[in-house]
């Protein structure tokens, strides 16, 4: 398999960790001084790639990421993983963007970069969208693996184990592709120190999300409101099932 | 100054967190019983590169500084001080062949480092030597191309551990010579005929730490193992505390981080006359306390490591760190038993392994 190149959407996130507030006024949450890393699902998606590259079945892996200039330590911690090299499509300090717009950048960077695979996790922790990669598939008219606990590379095609409802689904879809990672693909590494100092001299490309396509502007989708859930009222306890059911059917619930 | 750290700097200090928090809190207290050597937590370590980052790049090391040195430790620390003791101990005994090791010595004792996970040990300290490293007894005499040792030492970490250690002798049997010009550092191999190595000792805290008396008894090192020449012993000695005094500094903030850490959670949990204890003042305010030591405890360390990565003299700087750091770990994490009180007493809860793992720091 010569010539295989992956490129890996990362985005840089909240850190789950993190207990999150909402920001005065109400229309976003807190970000300024709160800490931020790579993106769980990501992760797993580069991970997944860099695995690739050291079985010898993909050649290159190169991390993506669409977002402000802070993205480029988010893509610094994808290069000490193990990716070749990042590309940041730059915005402008303040500015947001959502699905639409990543796959649109993403979309852009694919023409660019001719990759065979596309690997993104399936969703992103702050807003839990579950989109790009299927909005990138459809952009590309490419097929799509999403929720991915297996991944397998054969020639010209990839085998796609993903996690359904109904339990697991196998699909082999023709290469070029977009697969999303689920949780169960794999554990990532630790970026070890030997790496984070080598990924210092990995180059990392800037350009203009303008330039890929990205329309300047707000993002498609507006977020109105957030507001933090209400307080948790206490529970009740009852003395048998059928009170139980009683109580459930008299709220409602049942 | 810059008080920022950069972006590498942040991926260090991510990467060792990562490993405090994943791997070393969920096992720390099992070895702190048992006293067992974290074999596992070690290697692990030295796998991610967090072991041995004084080495420099030549032999296979990172070459870092007492700064990033720093930044690791405390994150160990926060996971336990008894596993990043173990790990710091292989930086204390290195750091003589660091700044005074020719480069053959350095190619053969911290390549062998960098080749596998193996450790050292710094062995100055004796049973009626310790704060006085000018009193140490240990003879070493030439004789031929050999210098034979003979001598006690005690409370040396990694002590049962080590693969080699770095020993201070006096060669000069002369009362009257000055210390400058009295000892002499050596790199002796630990399996040298003649070193009986004692028990392991079972200390108050840092537990699974191998902390050991050691004899030498007519032990031969050759004189290519004597770093720089006969003499220059203490001095190098005292270079390699400067270097090494701002990581003790940082454990000790990693360990009273995770003691006010582990108060706040508690204060915010636990109930009494009506409300969660953090809203009784003097709760409170004993938390504030708590925070601006471990704030100041670790500007202080910072100063020191940064002074002496920029080629300066810091053993001002960093016996006030080493000072400040030991007290107020001790004084936080005895704040932080009594914020979980009776709780607090109990093996159950994590605090009172941190009380009994801090006094060593002021010692």
């Amino acid at each position: 398999m010569a010539a295989l190149r992956v490129l890996v959407g990362v985005k840089r996130v909240i850190d789950f960790a993190v207990k999150v507030r909402v920001a005065p006024g109400g229309g976003a949450v807190q970000t300024q001084g709160v800490k931020h890393s790579l993106n769980p699902f990501c992760e797993i998606a580069l991970e997944e790639a860099v695995r690739l590259r050291e079985a010898g079945t993909a050649s290159e892996v190169i991390a993506a990421s669409l977002g402000t200039k802070a993205s480029q330590e988010t893509l610094r911690t994808a290069l000490a993983m193990g990716a070749d090299r990042a590309v940041l499509a730059e915005l402008g300090e303040g500015a947001a963007a959502g699905p639409r717009e990543v796959a649109t950048a993403l979309a852009g960077l694919v023409r660019k970069l001719q990759p065979q695979v596309v690997l993104l996790g399936k969703q992103a922790i702050d807003d839990d969208c579950n989109q790009t990669g299927q909005l990138l598939a459809a952009m590309l008219d490419w097929p799509q693996g999403t929720f991915a606990s297996r991944v397998q590379l054969e020639a010209g095609h990839v085998l796609v184990e993903r996690e359904v409802d109904g339990g697991l689904e196998t699909l082999r879809l023709r290469l070029p592709a977009v697969l999303t990672a689920d949780l169960r693909l794999n554990e990532p590494r630790y970026a070890t120190l030997p790496n984070i100092m080598k990924a210092k001299k990995k180059p990392l490309e800037v350009i203009p999300a303008a330039e890929l396509g990205v329309p300047a502007g707000p993002p498609r989708l507006k977020v109105l409101q957030v507001q933090e859930p209400p307080p948790r009222a206490g529970g009740e306890k009852v003395e048998s099932v059928e009170s139980l059911v009683g109580k459930l059917r008299h709220a409602g619930r049942i | 100054f810059k008080i920022e750290l950069t972006d590498e700097q942040k991926e260090f200090q991510a990467t060792a967190r990562k490993f405090a928090v994943e791997e070393i809190i969920p096992v720390a207290a099992q070895y702190d019983k048992t006293g067992e050597y974290p074999i596992p937590l070690i290697k692990r370590a030295w796998e991610l590169g967090l072991m041995n980052s004084h080495i420099p790049e030549s032999c296979g090391g990172l070459g870092l500084g007492s700064f990033e040195a720093c930044l690791i430790t405390e994150e160990l620390a926060y996971g336990c001080t008894g596993v990043q003791t173990a790990i710091e101990a292989n930086s204390l005994g290195q750091m003589p062949v660091i700044i005074a090791g020719n480069e053959h010595q350095q190619k053969k004792y911290l390549g062998r480092m960098t080749e596998e996970p193996m450790m050292c040990a710094y062995c100055v300290t004796e049973p009626g030597a310790g704060s006085d490293v000018a009193g140490i007894k240990t003879k070493a005499e030439k004789k031929g191309d050999e210098y034979v040792i003979n001598g006690q030492k005690m409370w040396i970490t990694n002590g049962g551990k080590a693969n080699w250690y770095f020993l201070l002798a006096r060669t000069n049997p002369d009362p009257k010579a000055p210390a400058s010009k009295a000892f002499t550092g050596f790199i002796v191999e630990a399996d040298s005929p003649g070193i009986q190595i004692g028990r392991k000792e079972m200390n108050m805290g840092q537990r699974c730490s191998d902390t050991r008396g050691i004899v030498f008894e007519d032990v031969r090192v050759p004189k290519e193992n004597v770093l720089i020449a006969e003499g220059a012993g203490f001095k190098i000695a005292m270079g390699a505390f400067d270097k090494t005094r701002p990581p003790v500094a940082a454990g000790a903030v990693g360990l009273a981080k995770r003691a006010l850490d582990e108060a706040t959670r508690y204060a915010l949990e636990r109930k009494t006359f009506g409300k969660p204890i953090v809203e009784h003042q003097a709760v409170s305010f004993l938390l504030a306390e708590m925070a601006m030591k471990v704030e100041l405890a670790r500007m202080a360390y910072q100063r020191a490591a940064w002074e002496v990565d920029a080629g300066r003299r810091n053993t001002y700087y960093a016996s006030i760190a080493k000072a400040f750091a030991g007290d107020i770990a001790n004084q936080v994490a005895t704040d932080a038993v009594q914020i979980f009180g009776g709780n607090g007493f109990n093996t159950e809860y994590p605090v009172e392994k941190l009380m009994r793992d801090a006094k060593i720091y002021q010692v």
